[in-house]
């Protein structure tokens, strides 16, 4: 670890000032990506603003048009366990609950969650190229020890999934992630939040230096009738997903009005396909039409050579969290597959 | 660190350091630390309260949780600087006096140990577990506890020594 200075940011004004000081300043939330990565040198901070003692942003509240807004200081842990996040939006809970450990939720914060850092292992050995951490030195991963990387979205210069859990619910909610800097406001699509790699491996999302995460907006929908989040990893808990799936269905009766299917563990970004959930749509809920929806997300899905397992489990876990959708009450602990 | 490297002190380390104050098991306790100093180098090689391990250092193991402000955290990934002014109970702070926390006693009483590393983090761990109310069954408890890894293997005796104090009522 570089020794970094460290400013507290008690008001907002005084967060921006601080953080544009100089381009290797950086927030700190609750430290559990950041301070880890900096432990292994692989980011070197000038200083840390903390943006923990900031008034605003630990909150949850609605607004007046029925929306939710996620303070991006809450810690995850708050957020799941809050009774309008286990009310409204269940899947959000479970996903966020599937992640990392009970330390780590008391201390992960919503923003911070949006932007942590691969988890390939060659991102984390600073003595091997990596495009990602050094652009233009190459990716160690494409003819490497691949088996955790992506199968979708991956480009010839990266293909290192985004490790996030939360964010896999967020995506299938339709969040839009509020943003402010020095220069004023704005409101980011979930869609439009995180990157594919293409040739800048390097760019994880689309927030600026000086952008600070507020908050998270959800829409008034939150699947709280049928929904599920599966996370298949090589334990059961406190490791990242090989493959998870959140699906939530609007269903009247076994009839689908909407179906919304995102994948995690296997591409830069959360993964939805429009067409597959259109496919969907005033279907019936059957393993048939499901199955029909996975073929359709997994196309065009490519594997590398410790990896292409992933294709088959990613289709066998989109059908059977559909499935578990319909009977949300029987889920398990830790996003495990359940009967 | 090896001594014979020939380090520029003024050029490697342009930090200066703070005075802070924690609350560590009910009693003050101030100490100036450079910015990058973890609360677990702080409470280890500043304050020599060595009960707290380090096992990672990454927030892979929780042998280093403490609790911080009524909630079990890893000291590992805090910084000293950013918990200014916190309430922290570490694992000698649990017991009263010579009368053991109850799950102390249950970790003996259950074999919940061997070569003890962990402990200290599995039971700082377990505390805020039962304070934060959210583990129902032993499959919670399990889920809830999964923070904690244990090398020796002692994890079933582990969660029986919790689930005895959860259900027995013995906890405050
Ligand atoms: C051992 C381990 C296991 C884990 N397992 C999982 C898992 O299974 N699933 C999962 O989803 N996650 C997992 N995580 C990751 C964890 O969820 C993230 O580290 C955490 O969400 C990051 O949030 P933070 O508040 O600690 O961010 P920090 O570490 O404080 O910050 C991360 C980055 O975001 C920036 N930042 C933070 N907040 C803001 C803001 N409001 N605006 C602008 N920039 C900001 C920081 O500058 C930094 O660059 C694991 C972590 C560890 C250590
Ligand atoms: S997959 Fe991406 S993060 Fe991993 S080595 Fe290649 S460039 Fe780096
Ligand atoms: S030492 Fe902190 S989690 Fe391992
Ligand atoms: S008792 Fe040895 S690591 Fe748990």
């Amino acid at each position: 670890m570089n020794n970094f200075d460290y400013g507290a940011a008690a008001e907002l004004k005084d967060a921006f000032i601080q953080v544009n000081e100089n381009a290797a300043n950086a927030f700190l939330a609750g430290g559990t990506n950041l301070i880890d990565l900096l432990k292994y040198n692989l980011v070197k901070a000038e200083k840390l603003v903390d943006i923990n003692p900031l008034p605003d942003y630990h909150g949850i509240e609605e607004t007046s048009d029925g929306k939710v807004r996620l303070g991006a200081l809450l810690t995850n842990a708050d957020t799941a366990y809050h009774p309008l996040i286990e009310t409204n939006y269940p899947l959000l809970s479970r996903a966020i609950l599937a992640g990392a450990s009970a330390q780590i939720r008391n201390m992960a914060t919503n923003g911070g969650n949006l932007l942590q850092r691969t988890r390939c292992y060659y991102f984390y050995d600073a003595n091997v190229p990596c495009n990602k951490r050094n652009p233009g030195s190459g990716c160690s991963a494409i003819p490497g020890y691949n088996r955790t990387m992506a199968i979708l979205g991956t480009s010839e210069y990266c293909i290192a999934v985004f490790p996030s859990d939360m964010c896999v619910a967020l995506a299938a909610l339709d969040a839009t992630v509020d943003v402010s800097s020095a220069e004023g406001n704005r409101s980011i699509a979930f869609a439009d939040f995180h990157r594919l790699p293409g040739n800048t491996p390097h760019l994880d999302n689309n927030l600026q230096h000086g952008e600070l995460i507020t908050g998270i907006t959800l829409p008034k929908k939150g699947f709280e009738k049928n929904y599920s989040y599966l996370k298949l990893r090589d334990r059961n808990s406190y490791a990242f997903a090989l493959v998870s799936v959140a699906t939530a269905l609007d269903l009247d009766g076994d009839r689908i009005k909407e179906a919304r299917i995102a994948l995690g563990g296997v591409a830069h970004r959360p993964w939805r396909v429009k067409e597959a959930e259109d496919l969907l749509q005033n279907q019936t809920a059957t393993r048939e039409n499901f199955a029909a929806a996975a073929d359709l997300i997994l196309k065009g899905a490519k594997g590398f050579e410790h990896n292409s397992f992933k294709i088959e489990l990613a289709k066998r876990a989109i059908i059977r969290n559909c499935m578990m959708a319909l009977h949300p009450e029987s889920q398990m602990p830790g996003a495990q597959p359940s009967a | 660190m090896n001594s014979e490297l020939d380090l520029k002190p003024a050029a490697v380390f342009t930090s200066k350091t703070r005075q802070i104050t924690l609350n560590i098991n009910g009693i003050s306790r101030g100490l100036e630390v450079l910015p990058y100093v973890t609360l677990l180098d702080a409470l280890r090689e500043y304050l020599d309260l060595t009960g707290t391990k380090k096992g990672c250092d990454h927030g892979q193991c929780g042998a280093c949780t403490v609790i911080c402000d009524d909630k079990r955290i890893l000291s590992c990934l805090s910084l000293a600087v950013a918990k200014d002014g916190a309430e922290i109970t570490t694992i000698e702070g649990v017991s009263t006096g010579n009368d053991l926390h109850p799950l102390q006693q249950a970790f003996i009483d259950h074999d919940a140990f061997q070569c003890g590393y962990c402990t200290p983090g599995q039971i700082c761990s377990a505390i805020g577990m039962l304070s934060e109310g959210k583990a129902k069954t032993r499959a919670d408890v399990k889920e809830l506890m999964s923070g904690n890894l244990c090398r020796c293997g002692a994890n079933m005796s582990i969660i029986d020594a919790i689930m005895e104090v959860k259900d027995g009522g013995g906890h405050e």
